[in-house]
């Protein structure tokens, strides 16, 4: 939306977002879109809806590999920092207790272990999800607001090998849609 | 999803009033954030900050002066500070256990107030990680606690206890931060699209980070939000473990025991479920949030309330117990003075509030009486930051040689210092309240009837 730019900036046809109004309705859809065989689409609910991952056909979460991943690390790291510190570069007896032992490195393992994976976690769900994104041609839409409150769409892009239009429009249609709109976004010089 | 649908096959009672829409839901909470604030809200953040100044004037003159300026001395060197420590970790646990707990165990009703409880978390936390920070003397080489290169070419004696501490305590803040900021995305981005003017548009635009309500968005989230739980779960039981070790590894009478891991983190949730009361009763009244929290979930919290108060009873008794049990004769005198010495006036203080005021939740219509559980919940409050006081400082003032005895006094320093906490925590308190969804608006969604994809096969047309 440059109102500000001179010339007409030129747009294309980015997706076409079907409105729901209710949660049966948007998962009926999303397993009609599923069979119809369309790869680049989503559904967008206020709430997670049971059910629809199936609905959509998508496969398991990865995000657990991650987490896996910054578990080791945490571990690791955290073994090797204090195997070096306490017990290579400046052993100090204090207490009679040899420089590197193991038992009381176990409360400082555990924390480094949950601190990684808990970063892997979060970051690792940032990145699969490919968030932060500020920028979607799909908040050109008024009503798409309410996709946080109480309304559920259905989006597929355009990007979708099989995407047409008017297809697609026809089938949202057929799926009990209240309202369907093709949004653009522009393209660049 | 699939852990929270609506069970109405079975009779599951409602955990939102019946009858609510989900933009019912939206607008009860999101209009908080976007009306002017009530008188209520202005009443208690005014008083906050007067606390907060209070706080600055005091640390200010602390690290002016030292930290001879409160009561510790020889042999007391431990205190009010660690004293408040404790108290505010404590307190935070309640927010973990709810939030995080109580979703691995599919308690639903925890929807209505886990918000809240995270946001306690992680302001107590913050109260109570600034007690060492102040306690360790020269402030201005705090760093030297991190495992950082230094001058000196020294590390850390990672086989002391308080460095433990450190780890288990950071590690819980920012596990803690996340584990929330990861909750409020949905909800910021309802704040964003429900912008009234721009400048709420751009900053909750920001932090929601172009969050669309994305199903496959929503399959990472949830795993992430599981995975985030599972792993807080041992980390708060961890957390006040590795607190207790700051004595239990010491070889203190009254603190070198066994029971002291479940112990705390027995207190501690009791401890933080007592504030989450405290606070939730006022914000419910003030914000008029009837709607999403209702009896149902206080009852429930009583009743969690009324159980780890006892269970703190039998870590109080099992104590005695092991005292005379161990023949250790320090230790014996350790307990017997704690009951009849001369800070039995704090010992009693604690049992009172701890073990006998909870005991009124037995009955079902204290259980559920607002000023009753209002009252019960400052009163448990007051009782766990004597039980802190009576494990240090009674354990601390009688030494192993009479000529080492003492007695602690607090100082107005030592007041204004905890009163200034107070401060910290209210002040960021408040902020929450006016600025964030207090209440995780989609995941109560996802408690109602809309939610279920079956609603409308198991409810006949036109019957709602």
């Amino acid at each position: 939306m440059s109102a500000a730019s001179k010339t007409e900036p030129k747009k294309r046809v980015a997706l076409v977002l079907a409105q729901f109004e209710t949660a049966a309705d948007v998962i009926h859809a999303a397993a009609k879109v599923r069979d119809a065989g369309y790869n680049c689409w989503d559904t967008h609910t206020p709430f997670p809806i049971h059910g629809m991952d199936k609905a959509m056909g998508l496969p398991d979460s990865r995000v657990g590999w991650l987490v896996l991943g910054g578990a080791l690390t945490g571990l690791t790291a955290g073994f090797a920092m204090m195997w070096w510190m306490n017990g290579v570069d400046y052993p100090t007896v204090v207490g009679g207790k040899p420089p590197f032992t193991t038992p009381s490195m176990v409360p400082v393992l555990f924390e480094l272990t949950v601190l990684f994976s808990s970063f892997a976690a979060v970051f690792g769900m940032f990145g699969l999800n490919k968030l932060p994104r500020h920028h979607h041609p799909i908040f050109e839409s008024d009503r798409f607001r309410s996709a946080t409150d109480d309304k559920f769409f259905i989006s597929i892009e355009a990007e979708d090998p099989k995407f047409n239009a008017d297809k697609v429009r026809s089938l949202f249609e057929g799926a009990n849609a209240k309202h369907v709109e093709v949004l653009e976004e522009e393209v660049e010089a | 999803m699939g852990y929270y649908e609506p069970l109405q096959e079975l009779d599951e009672a409602y955990l939102v009033a019946p009858g609510s829409t989900l933009a019912e839901v939206t607008e009860d909470i999101a209009s908080v954030t976007e009306n002017a604030a009530p008188r209520g809200w202005w009443i208690v953040f005014m008083g906050a900050l007067s606390l907060l100044a209070l706080f600055g004037g005091t640390v200010g003159y602390l690290f002016y002066r030292g930290v001879g300026v409160w009561g510790n001395s020889s042999p007391t060197y431990w205190a009010w500070d660690i004293t408040n420590f404790v108290w505010w970790v404590g307190i935070g646990h309640a927010g973990t256990l709810i939030s995080a707990v109580l979703f691995l165990f599919r308690q639903k009703w925890r929807t209505g107030i886990n918000r809240f409880a995270e946001a306690m978390t992680i302001f107590a936390v913050m109260c109570a990680l600034i007690f060492p920070g102040i306690h360790v003397g020269r402030p201005w080489v705090l760093q030297w606690m991190f495992p950082l290169p230094n001058q000196m070419s020294l590390w850390p004696n990672f086989k002391s206890p308080l460095l433990w501490d450190l780890f288990a305590v950071g590690t819980y803040f920012t596990v803690s931060a996340m584990f929330w900021f990861v909750g409020l995305i949905p909800d910021l981005a309802t704040l964003r699209d429900r912008s009234i003017n721009k400048w709420r548009q751009r900053i909750y635009g920001f932090l929601a980070l172009g969050w669309r309500g994305s199903n496959r968005h929503w399959q990472n989230y949830e795993r992430t939000y599981m995975i985030l739980a599972a792993l807080s779960t041992p980390l708060v039981l961890s957390v006040h473990s590795v607190v207790s070790f700051d004595f239990a590894t010491s070889v203190i009478p009254g603190w070198h025991t066994t029971i002291f891991p479940p112990y705390f983190v027995a207190g501690a949730v009791f401890s933080g479920f007592a504030m989450v009361m405290t606070l939730l009763l006022v914000s419910r009244t003030v914000f008029k949030l009837h709607r999403v929290v209702l009896m149902r979930h206080l009852e429930l919290m009583n009743k969690i309330m009324l159980l780890t108060g006892m269970l703190v009873g039998y870590a109080y008794a099992m104590e005695f117990f092991v005292a005379w049990y161990s023949g250790n004769e320090y230790e014996r005198y350790v307990f017997v003075n704690r009951a009849f010495g001369p800070y039995a006036w704090a010992y009693w203080t604690m049992i009172s509030c701890n073990v006998l005021s909870p005991q009124v939740f037995w009955f079902k219509k204290l259980r559920r009486n607002i000023p009753v559980m209002f009252v019960v919940s400052i009163v448990i409050n007051i009782g766990m930051w004597f039980e802190r006081f009576v494990i240090i400082v009674t354990s601390l003032h009688r030494d192993f040689l009479p000529s080492a005895w003492g007695m602690f006094s607090p100082t107005v320093i030592d007041l204004t210092t905890y009163l200034g906490t107070m401060g910290v925590f209210f002040t960021l308190f408040m902020l929450f309240l006016r600025w964030l969804p207090a209440v995780a608006i989609s995941e109560v969604k996802g408690t109602m009837p809309q939610a279920d994809p079956h609603h409308h096969d198991l409810v006949p047309e036109g019957a709602e």
